[in-house]
């Protein structure tokens, strides 16, 4: 590590001079102003940072950032952003995508970002539906949805990201909302801090097109009974009386009251890095059969795809010697002639 | 065993000397037809002739054994004078079964070597084959030197002794095959034997086994009474120097680690597996130790685009396909021309549409490369024409592209990259240096992401330089800022500048020149792997008397800046593709010259025979 002293950063400094775009009460701002808070903290200058992301309203973000930044096409930032960090993997790089980039038509790069886990974090901004094509059902919208493309209602049955991403075995998994603006900024910092692909669902308010899809989980008023907060190493408590939990019955989950011989000690503990099986039961919890976990559902150490390809490089120069072109041209079968 | 291969070499027969042979070996595409050709095609090289090969193969792995599709041939001409092609018809042709006979009987010129495997010729192997009859007793057979070698035998027979199964002894007789080969022309067994010693290092069995088959194919020809005399091909006289043996798929991938080496960059290669284009891929992942990053992504899309992202941290970004590939990757390359970033990307063609013809070559990408995207988004396009000659393209692609910051595409194709040819070794030290330069921030109050150059570059400033960070994006863009701008006037201004970027390719290259009279009857005009063979054609028509020259074009974008004057210089201009005229119609349009066709979509390359023929019928109405 070096000693020079870095000059202390503020929100302020991570703000590019490009107005903001976002209709005036769309949930991104919150997201944009938590990130400009947590970057700050984490002592990396902002030239280290890239901001890479695909089509939507969400992948304008990096334009409002003053940091590197790549607004690619749709649905490929994670392929960007992989070419970028395995040559420079001294730069910090965020993915910033949607529903439908990540999970629609990106669906492939993003399960094959998070497999190989390459070392940079991944933000998807799910609002239940697409905003910049003004208004189609998306992938995350619930079945029944009815939109300016189904009229009659969604009959897909919605994709669940968390399941996906935990399928991909990605090795930090969370969750946050964009209204929750505390719990926004801490999940943010624990996937900054994460070393692999850290992927964070964020569910948040399209109020255009698709306004309170998720009030349930982040109005006040509702939010405690309709969703837990994920304590590694805590029982699974919820309710604004914190009077409910989440116990475990053979390979199934129920709710379960407090009280009248149930105690804590019956319930669910957290475990970031328990079996995955744990966090896909976490992930299976969805409204309104159970309130839907929050935080990080898992957070392992495994080795990253950046790592591993500059190690193999660095492995083959220390036992092969650094590559001679004149030497390559010349070896095997060569002929003079006269 | 190698003292005394020489002494075994020596042949007691008579011996006679031409100047160059055509050679086609045919079979099954497991019986290791491709592998034998590779060997004499090698060990050809390394007897100083020139040589020119052209692998033809199924797209299956294992079509079903003994049948027409499952045939699998390899032709190579080597001379003693210097060629451009794998010849037109061909002098010898070894047929392991009756399948490989029929299909290929017809290039074989009248009074030449036919050397068939007679143990494969059973009524099974005719049925397979779908021939009721054997064509070893049609009358036409007499129209060549028919000559029966019962190789499964004679195979078996030669590796008896060492107890393998009948399946693995069966596999040596292609080894059988080639030391007949190699006595008919008198080439040195001792590569293959160290081939062979390489290869099955790790079974011993096998490895004995296949260097007898050889030995015992090679003392068949001296013994055999069918076999008259062998013959000589003397070395070619080619510019001095050091020579191998190389391919076009390989060159590419050695071109691009020296321009990346030249530059002092590295190389980030984002590929997804593809024929005729996987060999770069494979290739270039054996050389970690070079520094090169190989990506083998999850589809052709990321493919690119983790170029691209490798572009904008500073690298070398380079992806490669064929043609299905570089329709998926048409959006991302329009991302890269409006990043102005600069990459390289291959298309190492194959026939087409769709799946086409993946083990066959053509040359029908052209207006898609050039033109297969969204918008207005011209990018610079460079062809290959020869699998040498893919090293020095490779270089020039990466000159082009650092110097103007934008994508340059390099065309290929199948006959190309897996064709083979002698290469000049170079010194990399006495290669020309390419200089790149990366803003360092120390003026960064007055850094502007979009501001140009007299060529029109923006500056490629990257990731980590303080002061220097700017987003880049698909969006159009200010020029200049680079900030977001829906503007009327800056869009068409941006467009302009864009296509002007282009256009200022032209005062890179070098200026259009013929081969053959400045001006008269004819020019023939051709791109890409046709070279070779227009280039002989006009020779051979030149020799004929006829009023014509040769003009290969390197440059499909832009053109070299003198090419409409030449163009004006003949009363016809023929444009011979292996497609249904793409240059011929950009010709058309650019230039307004009533350029003639001649095309030819059929998998295959042109011969030398039909071009002729074709100059001739031209000249005659010119
Ligand atoms: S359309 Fe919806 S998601 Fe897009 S900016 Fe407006 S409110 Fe936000």
């Amino acid at each position: 590590m070096s000693t020079v002293n870095l000059p202390v950063l503020k929100a302020a400094d991570f703000a590019s001079d490009q107005d903001v775009r976002w209709c005036p009460g769309c949930g991104d701002y919150s997201i944009l102003a938590q990130m400009k808070k947590v970057l700050p903290e984490l002592g990396i200058p902002p030239e280290q940072m890239v901001f890479v992301s695909g089509i939507g309203c969400s992948s304008r973000f990096p334009y409002y950032m003053n940091t590197y930044g790549v607004h690619s096409i749709h649905g490929r930032a994670p392929a960007v952003a992989t070419g970028l960090k395995v040559t420079r993997p001294d730069l910090k790089v965020w993915v910033i995508t949607g529903d439908g980039d990540a999970l629609s038509i990106g669906g492939n790069h993003f399960v094959h970002l998070l497999r190989r886990n390459v070392n940079l974090n991944i933000i998807l901004f799910n609002n239940r539906i697409y905003g910049l094509t003004k208004g189609q059902y998306s992938p995350t919208s619930p079945e029944g949805q009815v939109t300016k493309s189904t009229p009659m209602g969604a009959i897909d049955h919605p994709l669940n990201p968390m399941l996906l991403a935990l399928g991909a075995e990605a090795t930090f998994v969370a969750r946050s909302i964009d209204a929750h603006v505390k719990h926004l900024a801490a999940t943010l910092k624990r996937a900054a801090e994460h070393k692999g692909t850290a992927f964070v669902e964020v569910y948040q308010n399209c109020n255009v097109f698709n306004d309170g899809a998720w009030n349930y989980a982040a109005d006040r008023a509702t939010r405690d009974d309709n969703v837990i907060e994920l304590e590694h190493g805590k029982p699974l408590i919820f309710g604004k009386e914190r009077d409910k939990g989440i116990r475990l019955v053979g390979t199934k989950i129920e709710v379960v009251k407090l009280g009248n011989g149930i105690s804590e000690s019956d319930l669910l503990v957290h475990d970031e890095q328990g079996d995955l099986i744990h966090s896909f039961l976490l992930a299976r919890m969805r409204r309104a059969e159970f309130p839907e976990p929050i935080g990080v559902f898992r957070d392992i150490q495994s080795p990253t795809f950046d790592d591993q390809m500059n190690d193999q490089i660095k492995l083959a120069k220390q036992k092969r010697g650094p590559g001679d072109l004149n030497q390559l041209f010349r070896s095997g079968d060569t002929w003079q002639v006269a | 065993m190698s003292t005394d291969v020489a002494s075994l070499e020596q042949s007691s027969k008579p011996v006679q000397y031409v100047s160059g042979v055509t050679v086609r070996l045919a079979g099954d595409s497991g019986d290791g037809m491709q592998l034998l050709g590779t060997q004499l095609t090698n060990t050809s090289a390394l007897l100083g002739n020139d040589i020119a090969t052209f692998p033809d193969f199924p797209a299956e792995i294992r079509a079903p054994r003994g049948t027409r599709a499952g045939v699998s041939g390899f032709q190579v001409q080597f001379a003693s004078h210097e060629v451009f092609t794998p010849g037109d018809v061909v002098d010898a042709l070894i047929a392991m079964n009756p399948a490989a006979l029929v299909t290929n009987l017809a290039d074989l010129r009248k009074g030449g070597l036919l050397i068939v495997n007679e143990d494969n010729f059973e009524d099974k192997d005719l049925k397979l084959a779908n021939l009721k009859t054997s064509p070893l007793e049609e009358p036409a057979m007499e129209n060549y030197r028919l000559v029966r070698v019962p190789m499964n035998k004679l195979t078996m027979e030669a590796v008896k002794e060492l107890g393998l199964s009948v399946k693995e002894a069966d596999r040596c007789k292609n080894f059988f095959a080639m030391g007949m080969v190699f006595w008919l022309y008198g080439r040195s067994m001792e590569p293959t034997l160290r081939f062979i010693r390489d290869k099955f290092s790790k079974t011993p069995d096998i490895q004995k086994a296949n260097e007898k088959a050889l030995l015992a194919g090679w003392a068949f020809g001296e013994t055999t009474e069918t076999l008259g005399a062998s013959y000589r091909v003397e070395p070619a006289s080619l510019t001095p120097g050091l020579y191998r043996n190389m391919m076009g798929n390989q060159a590419l991938a050695w071109g691009l680690m020296t321009a990346a080496q030249l530059s002092g960059k590295q190389l980030f290669y984002g590929s997804y597996p593809i024929t005729p284009a996987s060999d770069i891929l494979h290739e270039l992942s054996r050389f970690k130790n070079f520094g090169v990053y190989t990506f083998q992504a999850e589809d052709e899309i990321a493919a690119v685009c983790s170029a691209i992202g490798a572009a904008y941290g500073g690298s070398m970004g380079v992806t490669t396909s064929s043609g299905p590939g570089i329709a998926l990757k048409a959006e991302a390359m329009g991302l890269a021309l409006m990043l102005e970033l600069p990459m390289i990307i291959i298309d190492v063609q194959r026939g087409g549409p769709s799946t086409g013809l993946p083990t066959k070559t053509e040359q029908a990408d052209l207006l898609q490369v050039l033109f297969g995207r969204n918008g207005e988004s011209p990018l610079p396009v460079i062809a290959a024409r020869s699998p040498a000659d893919c090293f020095d393209t490779a270089i020039e692609a990466w000159r082009i592209a650092s110097r103007l910051m934008m994508p340059v595409v390099i065309l290929s194709d199948g006959y190309i990259a897996n064709g083979a040819e002698p290469w000049l070794i170079p010194d990399v030290n006495q290669m020309e240096k390419i200089q790149i330069q990366h803003p360092d921030g120390s003026d960064a109050a007055n850094f502007k992401p979009y501001r140009r150059d007299d060529m029109l570059a923006r500056p490629w400033a990257i990731p980590g330089t303080p002061g220097l960070m700017h987003r880049v994006g698909g969006i159009e863009k200010e020029d200049v800022t680079g900030n977001i701008s829906y503007d009327p006037e800056n869009h068409q201004h941006m467009v302009r500048t864009r296509e002007q970027k282009v256009a200022n390719v032209a005062k890179m290259i070098p200026p259009a020149t013929v081969l053959g009279p400045e001006s008269g009857d004819l020019l023939v005009v051709s791109w890409g792997g046709t070279y070779g063979a227009c280039m002989t054609a006009v020779k051979q028509a030149q020799e004929m008397g006829l009023s014509v020259a040769h003009l290969h074009l390197r440059h499909l974008n832009p053109f070299p800046s003198n090419l409409g004057h030449v163009l004006k210089q003949y009363r016809k201009v023929l444009i011979p593709e292996l497609n249904m005229g793409q240059l011929r119609m950009l010709i058309r349009a650019k230039y307004l010259v009533d350029a003639i066709g001649y095309n030819k979509v059929k998998g295959k390359p042109f011969s030398v025979v039909e071009l002729v023929e074709q100059i001739s019928n031209v000249c005659k109405t010119a």
